[in-house]
């Protein structure tokens, strides 16, 4: 089985260690990785802001980088969810089709294909878990408070597995961060006014860490506690999973 | 205050000023969402129900035609007047007209938000014609002079001492009073006067049943039967998706509706109204003002499904921490935002932008709409028209050049360099808005490709390069 590593462009160029630990974690659990170095953007910052008619070059460049793999593993709800919905190609679509429904986000590929079931990691700190939308709702990677139907959580299942970690809970479980990519600064007032009610949840309930799979809320988050001089931080899941503190 | 110039950011920007504020509106609207989560989950069916009210709808924008005019033949039948009106003018001119074949200049009119996207008081209005409306929260906004910011918690924006305060100007309560069971009461005196002696009453309406020709009106202070029971002469509007089959549809529509709308188990009005009685005229006006281009609109058909709970608006977080007079049209929050644009695209082209798309919406929707996914699609509509600013385009052009060739990318890219002048999210380099109330991510060493083309001849797996 052979993966390839997308690595979204602002986790490549502001968040290292995310990728870093994501990469890790795979090749620890004995997963043949493979980093495709021509990679760029899932293209969600265009289509999003409505020019998803600008894409095709983004979209056949992934395609070029991926479509060799059995599967497509990335560290980004979102970007994942993009490209499941709207990956598409005028001159490669049965590529693209493969592509969508082979590419997985970080933590359900870990709990459906590679069905973990343990974890060598440990992570001493009490952690609270941002449920980011596009995962959460998207990719439908935890129960959502809107529906009546049974509770599940991929991301919850894989942090149980990590040593004396503790969980906090939230007043507002899946509440939006108000990143929204280009919303965070056409709408600036609303996104800083979400982002501190959502940081603020994680403070009074005790986290010292704020979590996601979706490094794009954090940073949007890490923005704004760092701006308060606060001492909480955040991290990528895949730091947690990868963890190995004594 | 204007709000014809500024879109919903600027809007927004000014509701933030007040942070205390926004908090209180947060926090009382996510009461009422938190009161629908209650009442929706001592349903188990609630999944099934909303399935069902979807497909039922479906049924409806696919034989819209015959059940229109099943309805109207049956209501005929039934001594209604049925008036078609192709838009909001028309409907505004049929219930003048009505009015003047009965020389009434008074009326009063429970709620419809169907009169207020016509904006039919204010035509009235100018054509002296004095409109008193009688729910509560319709009438401390009608005081106040501003529209409603909410689809079913139409004054849920203001204070109850900002209330009392418009009480005592208009209703003459004592000054600084704020005590809602008296303003309440003081509201009633004054709105009796009306109902007793106005000759004609307006209503909305929820539903409308094909099969019998009757229409539903769903209040919870019996407002609207105490006009139409009242007035010599009732006027109904509707938009013409208001339609249902079956009279035993509404055992479905009526159990989501209360829940969804504010946690209740049912409105405590649900009113049939099938005929009018003996001496009194009755009329429906059915209203399309632009439903049918939407109809003919296949990414944005499913938006007629709303039966107007508003729990898209009390879900979603952009809406609570914008209020509702942000959204500057008629019917505010997601649903607006993907109805909005159909009526006017140059002048609601902001809306479907004023949303992280983060889907909560179309997990409250008891009738299924994909309103997120209808927001994605209006700004793709939105920017295909033309009503893109050019520096906006220019700079996702740029982006996309940059995105589809690696060399430029990887060069520009060097550990958050290109990021920071050009970051995705920044469109037009406006910079200053993350940093404004945030901190910028500090640029590391090493960007991810960096580190790996050094460490991954350490590693047992190998680039594709």
């Amino acid at each position: 089985m052979t993966v390839g590593l997308f690595i979204p462009c602002y986790v490549d160029q502001f968040y290292p260690n995310a990728a870093i630990a994501t990469l890790k974690l795979l090749q620890r659990l004995n997963v043949d990785v493979h980093y495709p170095m021509n990679q760029t953007c899932c293209g969600q910052p265009m289509a999003n802001s409505g020019f998803e008619h600008l894409t095709a070059g983004c979209n056949n460049l992934f395609i070029d980088n991926f479509s060799q793999f059995d599967y497509v593993v990335s560290p980004s709800g979102s970007c994942v969810l993009h490209l499941k919905d709207h990956l598409h190609s005028a001159t490669e679509e049965t590529k693209a089709r493969g592509i969508r429904k082979k590419i997985y986000e970080l933590t359900e590929f870990l709990t459906d294909v590679l069905e973990v079931k343990s974890l060598t990691a440990r992570f001493p700190h009490k952690v609270g878990v941002h449920q980011s939308c596009h995962g959460q709702r998207g990719l439908k990677l935890a129960q959502m408070t809107e529906l009546v139907d049974q509770p599940f959580s991929k991301p919850l299942q894989l942090l149980n597995m990590v040593e004396d970690l503790e969980l906090v809970p939230l007043t507002r479980p899946d509440e939006c961060c108000g990143f929204g990519g280009t919303f965070c600064v056409i709408e600036e007032a609303v996104s800083v006014k979400m982002g501190k009610d959502r940081v603020a949840d994680h403070i009074s309930n005790g986290a010292q860490y704020i979590t996601a799979a979706d490094m794009s809320c954090l940073m949007h988050m890490e923005g704004i506690l760092k701006r308060q001089n606060s001492q909480v931080r955040v991290l990528h899941i895949a730091e947690i999973l990868n963890a190995q503190e004594q | 205050m204007s709000t014809a110039t500024k879109d919903h950011a600027a809007l927004s920007d000014i509701f933030n000023a007040d942070e205390a504020r926004v908090n209180w509106h947060d926090d009382t609207l996510w009461f009422v969402r938190a009161k629908r989560d209650k009442a929706a989950h001592t349903l188990p069916e609630w999944e099934r129900l909303r399935d069902t009210a979807s497909q039922i709808k479906d049924n409806v924008l696919s034989n819209l035609h015959d059940y229109l005019l099943q309805f109207e033949s049956n209501a005929q039948h039934n001594g209604i007047t049925v008036h078609w009106a192709a838009d909001a003018a028309a409907h505004n001119r049929i219930v003048h007209e009505i009015l003047n074949d009965n020389g009434i200049r008074q009326l009063i009119k429970s709620k419809s938000m169907l009169t207020e996207e016509c904006h039919l008081n204010e035509y009235l209005k100018e054509q002296g014609v004095d409109v008193i409306d009688t729910d509560l929260g319709e009438r401390i906004v009608q005081l106040a002079e501003e529209p409603p910011s909410h689809i079913v918690l139409p004054c849920i924006h203001k204070k109850k001492e900002e209330i009392g305060t418009l009480f005592h100007e208009h209703l003459g309560t004592p000054e600084g009073m704020s005590d809602p069971v008296f303003l309440t009461a003081a509201a009633r005196l004054h709105l009796r006067e009306k109902f007793m002696t106005r000759r004609a009453a307006i209503t909305g309406v929820n539903f409308a049943v094909a099969e019998t020709g009757e229409f539903v009106v769903c209040t919870n202070e019996g407002n609207a039967d105490m006009g139409a029971h009242l007035a010599d002469v009732h006027i109904a509007c509707m938009g013409i998706e208001k339609i249902i089959p079956q009279r035993t549809h509404l055992s479905v529509f009526l159990r989501l509706l209360a829940r969804s709308a504010t946690g209740q188990p049912i409105t405590t009005y649900s009113s049939h109204f099938s005929k009018p009685r003996p001496g009194q005229q009755m009329h429906i006006i059915l209203v399309d003002n632009g439903r049918t281009t939407q109809l003919g609109r296949e990414d944005f058909r499913n938006s007629l499904k709303c039966i107007r709970c508003g729990a898209c608006m009390n879900t979603c977080p952009v809406y609570r921490r914008s209020g509702g007079h942000s959204y500057h049209t008629a019917i505010a929050g997601p649903i607006g935002s993907i109805l909005a644009p159909n009526l006017d695209m140059k002048k609601y082209a902001d809306l479907p932008f004023a949303s992280t798309l983060c889907g909560s919406c179309t997990n409250v929707c008891p009738v299924k709409i994909n309103i997120h996914e209808q927001l994605y699609k209006w700004r793709q509509v939105i920017v295909k028209e033309g009503y893109a600013s050019p520096a906006k385009t220019i700079a996702m052009k740029t982006m996309d050049f940059t995105l589809s060739h690696p060399a430029v990318y990887q060069k520009a890219g060097k550990a958050g360099r290109w990021f920071l002048k050009h970051i995705p999210f920044a469109v037009n380099n406006r910079m200053n808005a993350w940093y404004k109330q945030r901190d910028m991510p500090e640029p590391p060493k090493q960007s991810f490709r960096e580190w790996f083309k050094e460490n991954n001849t350490m590693q047992k797996n190998n680039s594709d390069e």
